[in-house]
């Protein structure tokens, strides 16, 4: 019986079979279509086992330290030719997850660690599901992220073990919840501490208690009037985040369970929510791509070894103070340089509001404070690992301070600049090792935008380049490496769209149908918000910037400049092309049948040129680069796969 | 005396916020930690790198109790260094302090954090026994109908009426005296009149006025920042509008009708930390620390609660016996100002032969303490008195006056609710 390579199956003196997954030659166990394959030939063994071999009940629990189960084997899913292909490994999956749900006996998920996609399909499939309380426990269906369904018997039973509008929610946006908020939600039995896991595996299968049942309100929710009412209220709310065209997999997930109970193999095949649509569908290739793309920025982190510990960050204006935030919420120890306590306060106010917003246990919330500390002298410089300068773009501020660094720093600190607009290398020309000093850009709001240009000077040393893709990955962003070129990759290719934005303005169009043109091609947010996000003064120093220092004044589109004249430079100064009452924008409702023909074309096709430039100059390695910075830098429609991929596909 | 030299290396402090009614923004492991993570900044050495933390705290909350460790752990000194919690009342910073020194002396530790920390405007309610009695009677009700009456036999003014913790803390426990009675005592015994309490409290405050203008209290007070993106730079207790007229509109506050203590010539209720770092000679030399001064001794003492203002006269005394010095022998003196009342009557203690004979045993009067040379900053009138911080307060900064004036020796004491006084001599290298 333990013949298997990613399986193992362990008989207790109680009669308990413990099933631990331990995908070979891999640190996260995730379902391939072998492990699949070897699980359901497990399970039909297990269900006909008489006498000895029949288990009183079945444990199933992950061998490795890095999690439970992550889900599908997603690079499997990459090599998938054909919708029909893709299919069959659903099927498999559906067939081999039914059948474990029929198993003749009791069955417990022991959940400590990751548990996503097809791992929570897995424990809705057993009787009793347990979560290990600990901060890595996660569950979650994240298959709409990738353009799929949970169609393992997720759509199927998670309704009717949380009930709809739990399921509904976690399905359609992909959201992970705790073991806590698991318990809370009915989707565990327990959630217990790591001491007493198996204690409680064991006694639960011995004492079988009856298994989880949702109550009398929870379960009119899965019924008549009130299931089609929840589906529409969900489809309301999805509509508001991603349309059908660009996003079909939510509305499948939705007309599936409505229509099918959650069977993803009812629908004909052509009908729009039938599995072999979606997985005919460029959408799904395309998500499944920007996963792929977000994976490879992943890796960048794998070359160094680099572990930073204390972060020193300099400017405690939004950006330096976000990122020392984030930083310390990350678990480093972080000090914060400013001139003086007036300037450190409001960034240490608006640590503590993202810090509670973030961490709910208010021990957690407390030990990121602590890591947070304002360091009006500097002293912090000394001992840090990591030394971020993020003040106002002055280079003879910016000279200063790294010629202060370079005596005071350790010599094996990263010295690194947030600069957006002055070249790397013109920094560094004061300094007595112009080597040592890279890029690190980040981007507003820091705790939303997960890209980090690393900026590669001319002269930077490569494996402190390779440390600050280390590090980056450490604090959970994405690095991506640039070269040192006037608005490196991202603002290069925003900037000329948020200028053709603003020109349309100029020409007299309204702003709310300006954005509603780049909303309907998929933007996440209008380019005329964006630009008031970012700052319109921001704005006009990129676009200086990007056009050469001599660039005629009458290039700034002309609203822009009367905006600027006026002091309204967007969501920080209460208004701009929109108005900010509360810090809240309103905004005009835009009648999409007022947006004129090709408006959309229009503001992307400045985009792709950058985007194509960029490449051919060199900013980044390659197209898919480009796409990824695209995509996680400025949000470009994630649908489409990135500038390069949507130029290639337009043309094929 | 016996043993290592021990060396104070440097030092911090929170500004000293005043109660204001309501719990102020920060916890006393808040205190501790903000002024103590600047304190550790600034070093050479590691948090990871002290032998143990020892923190003096009169009134930690009861998720906190050893609030030592609480905060060693929170400035990140990592799981191995020991940290733990002395209570003296008053003086538990400078118990704080001299538990150091003893460590240090005796071998045990070469590095240490010490200080003293209270967030006064954060004492609790407390209930009083009868309500205590009705929460042991509710819980232990088995039936419906049984809790029923429990809770049907509450008197609202008895919920309505809890005992404030920190009046409980300031009243003495044996004698049954508030403190501003004791220091009554004292202004009868001294014959100390309303008009000279109101003027020492003036030119407390004028001094401390005085010192922030001149920045000598930069360094040594570090910036508290809360959560709402505010920051607290500086001891927000004193008045710069201070005057005799306006003092002596305020009513006696203990002996309400007949007395003249009141609040405004009293120290102030307030939250606050101070740190000092101590070390041995080895660990200066390892660490290449500066040496702001050195301890060189410490006396305790004990005497009538009922006059326990006079806690310095009877801990000093000994001190500079022993040490063969002179009451003006010393370049500066810092003596806690629990009351105005209090401070005067320890000098004119010295300076009244029958006293001197009586509670010291001595033949001769000390004589009359140079005034030029006390408190010369201001003291706990204008700053407030964080309890278990103004300890660990005045040693830090006698030393840092010694140093700004070129001074040599100086005496730091406080006195102690329950009957008791500390001093400290210190030296500058």
């Amino acid at each position: 019986m333990n013949s298997y390579r990613h399986w193992r199956i362990e008989r207790d003196g109680d009669g308990l079979h413990w099933l631990y997954f331990d995908k070979a030659g891999e640190s996260t166990n995730t379902f391939s279509t072998e492990a699949m394959t070897e699980l359901r030939s497990i399970v039909s063994k297990l269900a006909v086992a008489t006498g000895d071999q029949r288990p009183r009940g079945l444990v199933v629990l992950s061998a490795k330290d890095g999690g439970f189960i992550a889900g599908a084997d997603v690079r499997e899913f990459m090599t998938l030719t054909s919708p029909e292909e893709a299919v069959t490994l659903v099927k498999r999956g559906w067939d081999t997850f039914n059948e474990f749900a029929a198993l003749p006996f009791p069955t417990l998920a022991l959940i400590r660690g990751f548990c996503m996609g097809g791992g929570l399909e897995l424990a809705l499939a057993c009787t009793y599901r347990i979560a290990v309380d600990e901060p890595g426990t996660r569950l979650a269906l994240p298959e709409v992220m990738l353009g799929i369904v949970p169609g393992w018997g997720g759509m199927k039973r998670l309704p009717k073990t949380i009930g709809a509008p739990a399921a509904l929610d976690m399905m359609l946006t992909g959201r992970t919840v705790d073991a806590r908020r698991a318990k809370k939600l009915g989707l565990v039995d327990e959630a217990v501490p790591t001491r007493v896991m198996m204690n409680a595996a064991r006694i639960t299968l011995s004492n079988r208690p009856a298994p989880h049942q949702l109550g009398f309100v929870q379960g009119l929710t899965l019924w008549g009037p009130a299931r089609k009412f929840i589906a529409n209220q969900a489809r309301k709310q999805t509509e508001k985040k991603a349309r059908r065209v660009h996003y079909p997999a939510p509305y499948a997930i939705l007309d599936i369970w409505l229509e099918q109970d959650g069977n993803p193999f009812s629908f004909p095949a052509e009908h729009p929510s039938s599995l072999r649509s979606l997985l005919a569908s460029p959408t799904t290739r395309n998500l499944i791509r920007v996963f792929g793309l977000q994976e490879r920025l992943k890796a960048q982190g794998k070359e160094s070894t680099f572990a930073a510990r204390h972060v020193h960050v300099i400017g405690a204006g939004t950006m330096g103070g976000d990122i020392a935030a984030w930083c310390a919420l990350r678990g480093l120890k972080v000090t914060l340089q400013d001139q003086s306590a007036d300037k450190l306060a409001p960034a240490m106010g608006r640590a503590a509001k993202l810090f509670k917003e973030r961490l709910k246990d208010p021990r957690r919330l407390r030990d990121a404070s602590d890591l947070l500390i304002p360091d009006i002298a500097g002293d912090g410089a000394r001992h840090a690992d990591v030394i971020i300068e993020a003040v106002f773009e002055n280079l003879k501020v910016k000279e200063d301070i790294f010629a202060a660094l370079e005596a005071k720093a350790r010599p094996d600190a990263i010295l690194a600049t947030n600069t957006s607009s002055i070249p790397i290398e013109q920094i560094a020309s004061t300094m007595r090792d112009p080597a040592r000093l890279v890029g690190l850009h980040f981007f507003n709001p820091v705790p939303k935008m997960m890209l980090v240009e690393i900026v590669a000077g001319a002269n930077s040393r490569p494996d402190l380049l390779a440390a600050c893709a280390t590090f980056v990955r450490q604090i959970d962003k994405l690095p991506l490496p640039v070269k040192s070129a006037p608005g490196f990759l991202v603002n290069r290719i925003l900037a000329p769209y948020l200028m053709e934005a603003m020109r349309c303005v100029d020409e007299g169009i309204a702003p709310e149908i300006v954005d509603e043109a780049a909303l309907a091609f998929g933007m996440p947010m209008g380019p005329l918000e964006l630009a008031d996000t970012v700052g319109l003064d921001i704005c006009v120093a990129v676009g200086k910037m990007l056009a050469g220092s001599d660039a005629p004044e009458a290039a700034t589109p002309v609203r822009l400049q009367q905006l600027i004249a006026a002091g309204k430079l967007g969501c920080k100064s209460g208004a701009g092309f929109y108005t900010y009452p509360g810090g809240k924008i309103s905004k005009p409702r835009a009648d999409p049948a007022r947006v004129p023909a090709g408006l959309a074309d229009r503001l992307i096709a400045p985009m792709l040129a950058a985007a194509q430039r960029a490449l051919a100059e060199g900013i980044v390695a390659d197209a898919d680069l480009v796409d990824a910075g695209a995509i996680f830098g400025t949000g470009f429609a994630f649908y489409t796969g990135g500038p390069m991929h949507y130029l290639a596909s337009r043309t094929a | 005396m016996n043993g290592q030299p021990v060396y104070v290396v440097d030092g911090a402090r929170t500004p000293f916020l005043k109660a204001r009614n309501q719990p102020g923004p920060f916890a006393a492991s808040d205190l501790a930690v903000a002024a103590g993570r600047a304190l550790l900044l600034r070093q050479n050495f590691a948090p990871d790198q002290l032998d143990e933390v020892i923190l003096g705290c009169a009134s930690p909350s009861p998720d906190e109790v050893n609030i030592g460790r609480v905060v060693a752990l929170r400035l990140g000194c990592g799981l191995k260094v020991p940290g733990w919690t002395v209570m003296r009342n008053c003086a538990s910073g400078m118990q704080a302090i001299d538990s150091a020194l003893v460590n240090i002396r005796e071998g045990r530790a070469q590095l240490v954090l010490a200080g003293g920390v209270d967030a006064l405007s954060r004492a609790p309610l407390l209930y009083n026994e009868k309500m205590v009695l009705w929460f042991a009677r509710f819980a232990t009700a088995k039936s419906i109908g049984a809790k029923a009456a429990a809770l049907l036999s509450l008197n609202p003014a008895q919920v309505l009426s809890p005992i404030i913790g920190i009046m409980r803390g300031l009243t003495d426990p044996v004698v049954g005296l508030m403190m501003g009675q004791t220091a009554e005592n004292l202004a009868f015994r001294f014959e100390i009149t309303r008009q000279e309490m109101d003027a020492f409290s003036v030119r407390s405050h004028q001094r401390v006025a005085a010192a922030q203008d001149a920045g000598n209290y930069t360094g040594e007070v570090v910036p508290l920042y809360d959560t709402k993106g505010e920051a607290f730079l500086a001891d927000d207790g004193v008045r710069r509008d201070s005057s005799i007229e306006n003092l002596a509109k305020l009513k006696p506050f203990f002996d309400r009708k007949f007395g003249n203590i009141t609040a405004g010539n009293s120290s102030q209720i307030t939250d606050g930390g101070a740190w000092l770092i101590l070390a041995s000679e080895q660990a200066v030399d390892k660490f290449g620390l500066p040496v702001l001064g050195r301890i060189v001794d410490t006396e305790w003492a004990g005497l009538d609660p009922a006059q326990m203002g006079l806690g310095p006269v009877h801990a000093s005394t000994p001190l500079l016996q022993r040490n063969g010095l002179a009451l003006n022998d010393l370049d500066a003196w810092e003596i806690n100002e629990a009351f105005a009342a209090q401070v005067i009557a320890c000098v004119r203690a010295w300076n009244d032969p029958a006293y001197c004979k009586e509670q010291l045993g001595l033949d001769a009067p000390l004589g009359e303490l140079d005034q030029s040379k006390l408190n010369l900053d201001g003291g706990a009138i204008a700053l407030g008195h964080p309890v278990g911080a103004s300890g660990a307060r005045i040693v830090l900064h006698l030393l840092n006056v010694l140093k700004r004036t070129g001074g040599k020796r100086g005496i730091a004491s406080i006195c102690i609710g329950g009957g008791q006084g500390g001093a400290m001599l210190v030296e500058r290298p």
